[in-house]
């Protein structure tokens, strides 16, 4: 219960007058990776843009660390540890990619600090080095996946909130991207906190798999038993 | 939200069948409409004192533009701050027109007919050609065009000292009530019965057109230009249609203007004016032409207002006249986006939210 | 020919005068998608803030620093207390909240100032320097070159090498993702109507002893000349609203030298007419079309 690093407990939400999320209740272990699965229309992506504040929760709470979320604006939310790569990654077309990864260390008091961390994404991902006064919108997607990733890795999070990861990219970058999660997951504790459809690369890399259908929570579990469990993938997942 | 907008107004059309004892024509309801309105005007005109007259004659006056506006802005979706410099054009036509006349010696009063339909064909003239160019404009673009129309138009009497006359203006010469009335009719009464008559044949014509084919098509390229087109309906032509009739309507209203003044000049049709036009409609509320009704009273009364309210505190002669001056201008602004803010369907939206409720009650209450 | 050369620099001082105006419609628009009517306004309001300031004091300078903070206060108050309370869902909305501005703002100088033309004081002689009997530039021609490349050099400076210029542009074009990267949005919009409005201050400051004097409305034709330049090169362009501005105070300086200053005007709405009618994104429209 107390390494859980980020909790929500009746979690209700939704776009005015359409409600999306019905009482959801998960919670993420520190230093492990949780995929939350489920079909188009679930409320995976509400989910996450309720997390991180941008849509506001009717009902429920949300608790980082232990301590209540509601109330923090979503521009304090780096600040607190946590990284949102939304959907369709938002790396920003009109911002070079050095631009675009200055952006994620900005709020950072610590410059030294900042530029070690613009240093080492720089490191972990060669190809964006190469292309450091390139617009944004010059980017492949794979490269624009490294570039939303390592520009959230600057402001060193403590949760990673990412939405839809493998969209649009190539199988081989899919396996690149999961493969770097569990890297981070190990080597420095990051917390991740997935949102996907593909759900075999996913569950691959998880700890633990959420599976949502129509706004609510129908099944958590270990991912490693949503992945051999026949007859709870036949009776969840639908494979 | 665009999608929502398209879809309200077909549910409004549907309810309208619900009432089947109303199947009186539309042209025959505007008429009788127009009419009880015309007795109304004719009572007031012989109950109010003559100053009275003058200034419901003047409101008759701007609703013709207000009315157009509304047409344009918040039926067609195009903003206009260019009516001012329209209205411009039919005044200034009609004073041409009148001095022409009574240079050839012809003063006969019901030249008047011909001098104003004169004014309104020029001012067609120009909407059109500023329509066509509006036509392939947008959003800012569009605003930008118009605010130069605006204010360069009125800067054009003194460009053309010669035809203008500069800054003085020209006086327009007016026949005195026909004779037919009495020696001592007021001649305030009979500018009110002139741009009365006028004002209501235009809001006819205007109030038809919005019921028509016309009407609803301008109301669908307000809403969603590409669904529009894809109904088959040619968006530009539309908006060029909304702006001449608007523009038409504007002139007509500075004609009357013109008549009721006596004279004409570029300090009454500067900026000011078309952005007063623009605040009367927001006010009264985009999109209805009761709104426009709302917005010409508000256009003539409001000045009034903070003249007698100036007059209660004594105050130094130059101080005065700059309040009195400058006071309506900022109650005005105030208005505008105090109204802009809080309640964007302006007094008649908010009037017909409230009695929406107590019909939809009433019906309650029988079934 | 020497006429020509004196009327193109004549122009061009003109012209980056309605540059540095331009620059500062740009920078709303890129920062809000707003086109602010009241621009104009709130640059006059700046300039009365200076003509009471170098009245109480005596000194130009004074004024002149007076109406730079007046217009960056003025920017912060409208986007503070009017502007973000603006549905924007619908374009026509901000456009007539400016207009509403324009009739207040304009209002109250009336109301305080009086609506009769001030005499408004240039620092420097506007008469012209002749070099080899030819009459080129004034001082007052060298000062707005001056301020208005410094304030251009600044506002390229800001954007591309700071932080919080960073934060601007981001703010502008991503407000979502940048929230979440922890840029506060709308503090970013609200510098960007202080540091527009503070730029329109300076070219009012600068334009208005070139015409006829103070007045609330001595900056509506100006505007719309304004307006017309940065339509010119592109609302989403800075660089295009410089060429634009300097584009556009050229010819209207050839139109007053060879055909008369009362056709200015005639010559502005002709021109807007016919970028708008022939190329409305603009002469320096991006190859990317931003859908509005």
């Amino acid at each position: 219960m107390s390494n859980d690093l980020l909790r929500a407990d009746a979690l209700a939400a939704g776009y005015g007058p359409v409600p999306v999320l019905h009482g959801v209740d998960l919670s993420v272990p520190l230093g492990t990776i949780t995929a939350v699965i489920g079909a188009n229309g679930a409320g995976k992506t509400t989910l996450l843009r309720t997390l991180s504040g941008m849509l506001r929760p009717t009902a429920g709470r949300i608790l980082l660390d232990g301590k209540d979320l509601r109330g923090t604006p979503v521009e304090q939310l780096v600040r607190r540890g946590v990284a949102h790569v939304p959907e369709g990654r938002g790396v920003i077309g009109e911002l070079t990619v050095e631009e675009n990864l200055r952006l994620g260390a900005l709020w950072r008091r610590d410059r030294a600090a900042a530029a070690r961390a613009l240093d080492e994404a720089y490191q972990l991902f060669e190809p964006l080095a190469r292309r450091r006064r390139h617009l944004g919108h010059q980017l492949s997607g794979g490269e624009r996946q490294m570039l939303a990733l390592g520009r959230a890795l600057v402001g060193r999070p403590r949760l990673l909130l990412l939405d839809e990861p493998s969209l649009g990219l190539a199988p081989k970058v899919v396996a690149q991207t999961m493969a770097l999660l569990r890297q981070l997951r190990d080597d420095t504790g990051l917390t991740v906190l997935l949102v996907e459809q593909n759900v075999r690369s996913a569950l691959a890399v998880a700890d633990q798999g959420i599976v949502m259908s129509l706004g609510r929570v129908v099944l958590a579990a270990p991912a490693a038993q949503l992945r051999d469990d026949t007859d709870l993938r036949h009776a969840y997942l639908g494979f | 939200m665009s999608a929502t907008r398209a879809v309200a107004p077909p549910a409004r059309h549907a309810a309208e069948p619900v009432r089947p004892g109303r199947s009186v024509p539309t042209v025959l309801r505007h008429l009788a409409f127009a009419t009880g309105a015309a007795l109304v005007v004719l009572v007031l005109s012989y109950q109010l004192d003559s100053f009275r007259n003058f200034q419901l004659a003047t409101v008759a006056a701007y609703l013709c533009a207000t009315a157009g506006l509304t047409v344009l802005t918040g039926l067609c979706g195009q903003l206009s701050l260019g009516h001012g410099a329209l209205m411009a054009t039919g005044a200034y036509t009609l004073a041409l027109v009148q001095n022409a006349f009574a240079e050839r010696g012809l003063t006969a009063g019901g030249l008047l007919i011909l001098s104003l339909a004169v004014a309104v064909l020029a001012t067609v003239v120009v909407g059109a050609v500023v329509g066509v160019a509006a036509a392939r404009l947008r959003g800012p673009y569009l605003a930008g065009l118009t605010l130069a129309v605006a204010v360069v138009v009125p800067a054009l009497t003194v460009t053309f000292n010669g035809v203008f006359n500069g800054e003085q203006g020209l006086s327009v010469p007016m026949a005195p009530a026909p004779r037919a009335l009495g020696p001592y009719f007021p001649y305030e009464r009979w500018q009110l019965w002139t741009a009365a008559v006028a004002t209501l044949l235009c809001l006819v014509l205007l109030a038809n057109l919005v019921r028509s084919r016309y009407g609803r098509a301008f109301r669908a390229v307000r809403d969603d230009e590409v669904a529009a087109r894809l109904a088959g309906i040619h968006v530009a032509r539309t908006q060029v249609i909304a702006f001449v009739v608007s523009a038409a309507s504007a002139g007509l209203g500075g004609a009357l203007l013109a008549v009721l003044a006596q004279s004409v000049s570029p300090g009454a049709f500067g900026l000011t004016l078309s952005l007063f036009l623009l605040m009367a409609v927001v006010i009264g509320g985009l999109g209805r032409l009761a709104g426009a009704v709302w917005g010409a009273f508000l256009l003539v009364a409001l000045p009034d207002l903070t003249h007698s309210l100036t007059s209660l505190f004594t105050l130094s002669p130059a101080a005065a006249q700059r309040l009195e001056g400058n006071l309506p201008l900022a109650i005005f602004g105030v208005t505008l986006i105090v109204v802009m803010i809080a309640a964007p369907g302006g007094v008649q939206g908010l009037l017909s939210r409230l009695t929406g409720t107590l019909r939809v009650r009433w019906r309650h209450h029988r079934s | 020919m020497d006429r020509f050369l004196f009327l193109t620099l004549d122009g061009l001082s003109r012209g980056a005068v309605l540059a540095a105006f331009a620059l500062a419609l740009v920078l709303i628009w890129r920062a809000g998608r707003i086109v602010n009517f009241a621009q104009g306004a709130m640059a006059v309001a700046a300039a009365y803030v200076a003509y009471s300031v170098t009245a109480a004091t005596g000194s130009y300078w004074l004024g002149f620093a007076a109406a730079l903070v007046a217009g960056l206060l003025l920017g912060v108050v409208v986007d503070v207390a009017v502007m973000r309370l603006v549905d924007h869902r619908s374009p026509l909305n901000p456009v007539i909240v400016a207009l509403g501005l324009v009739l207040l703002i304009q209002a109250v100088l009336g109301m305080v100032y009086g609506n009769e033309y001030l005499p408004a004081r240039a620092p420097f002689s506007r008469t012209a320097l002749t070099v080899g009997g030819t009459a080129v530039l004034s001082p007052y021609d060298l000062f707005v070159f001056g301020t208005v490349g410094v304030v251009g050099a600044a506002l390229v400076w800001i954007f591309t090498r700071t932080a919080i210029g960073l934060r601007m542009r981001a703010a502008a074009f991503a407000p979502e993702v940048s929230r979440l990267l922890g840029v506060n949005v709308g503090g970013m919009l609200t510098l960007g109507w202080a540091l527009a409005s503070g730029v329109g201050a300076l070219a009012g400051m600068l334009v208005i002893p070139t015409e006829l004097g103070l007045h609330p409305h001595a900056m509506d034709l100006v505007f719309v000349s304004a307006f017309t330049a940065a339509v010119v090169g592109g609302l989403d362009s800075p660089p295009g609203a410089v060429v634009g501005g300097l584009g556009v105070g050229l010819l209207l300086s050839y139109v007053s030298g060879y055909a008369g200053g009362d056709l200015i005007p005639l010559a502005v709405l002709a021109l807007l007419l016919t970028v708008l009618l022939l190329r409305p994104g603009g002469l320096f429209a991006p190859v990317t079309a931003r859908r509005v």
